[in-house]
């Protein structure tokens, strides 16, 4: 399944790294809930959202600079930043 | 002659390295009275505080590397290290704490290799403190740009059919990696093998080989 991850730029304690914000990426597993990282860092009481591995083409992160377009990154992004995304 | 020697060299030839006199940092400072007043107020006992430093200080490469060994043994371990690293780790006997982590494994198509780009997560739990190269920032973000330059500066270089993976320990998970078994150390036991894996092939900028 293809997502985007949002390219939103909230102050905070984020687990999103910016270089991936507003990538298209596949998932690649989901490995559970955990306690939502934005809220738990200022001790409010957290929701549980869902965490997923994501893969993501160098060429899609990087452009024409990726050194391989086909070497990947992954890494795990919260639901709640992510958005379906389709190719039309 | 004021001084019988020109060179501030040790006896082994080194520069002796210049003493740390500086002032304790803000959060050293905060770290100190926060230990200090939890013991004061019996939460905790400095025997307790030293007896975790000393369990961490315990941890190391060699309980990875006997991971790697057992999954290059026994298929049914590795496949339940791929399928639950955490649970398979545990049932091995290694107290990895309330650790998540997953099992990455190299083949003749992939190479794995783990960063952390947001701070320096590292599978602690089960290898001991990260090198301090993981922490630096030059590490944190080349690995994402451009990791088969970086790693080729820790001696490796993987032709273009070989995919490169990154993994970005961002959040909640840990990784370690099950490096591709050298042919030429197939047939050997798994604790003559567990000395061929090396920290650097568990994190991908290196790969297995034999003890010296």
């Amino acid at each position: 399944m293809k997502v985007r991850v949002l390219s939103q730029w909230p102050p905070g304690h984020v687990r999103t790294p910016g270089y991936l914000r507003g990538k298209v990426g596949t998932i690649e597993r989901s490995v559970g809930t955990f306690n939502n990282p934005e809220q738990n860092a200022y001790r409010l009481t957290p929701t549980k959202n869902r965490l997923l591995r994501v893969r993501f083409r160098m060429s899609e992160v990087w452009g024409p600079r990726a050194e391989n377009p086909d070497d990947v990154v992954e890494a795990e992004i919260y639901e709640h930043w992510l958005e379906p995304f389709n190719a039309s | 002659m004021p001084h019988d020697h020109h060179e501030p060299l040790s006896p082994s030839g080194h520069p002796y390295r210049a003493d740390d006199d500086r002032d304790l940092t803000y959060w050293q400072v905060m770290e100190i009275a926060v230990r200090e007043l939890l013991i004061e107020k019996g939460h905790v006992s400095a025997t307790q505080i030293q007896d975790q430093i000393n369990t961490m200080d315990a941890r190391s490469p060699a309980n990875g590397a006997r991971l790697v060994a057992k999954a290059w043994t026994d298929p049914a371990f590795k496949y339940a290290l791929i399928e639950d690293a955490g649970q398979a780790t545990r049932e091995m006997g290694f107290d990895i704490g309330p650790m998540h982590l997953i099992a990455l494994e190299n083949t003749e198509e992939v190479h794995n290799v783990i960063v952390c780009t947001l701070c320096s997560c590292y599978p602690r739990n089960l290898l001991g403190l990260p090198p301090d190269w993981y922490k630096s920032r030059a590490y944190r973000s080349r690995a994402v740009v451009e990791p088969r330059k970086v790693l080729s500066e820790f001696g490796l270089e993987f032709n273009q059919k070989i995919q490169i993976r990154v993994h970005d320990s961002t959040a909640d998970m840990r990784y370690i990696i099950l490096p591709y078994q050298p042919a030429d150390s197939v047939g050997l036991s798994e604790a003559e093998l567990a000395n061929w894996v090396t920290r650097d092939s568990m994190i991908g900028v290196g790969l297995p080989r034999p003890p010296a």
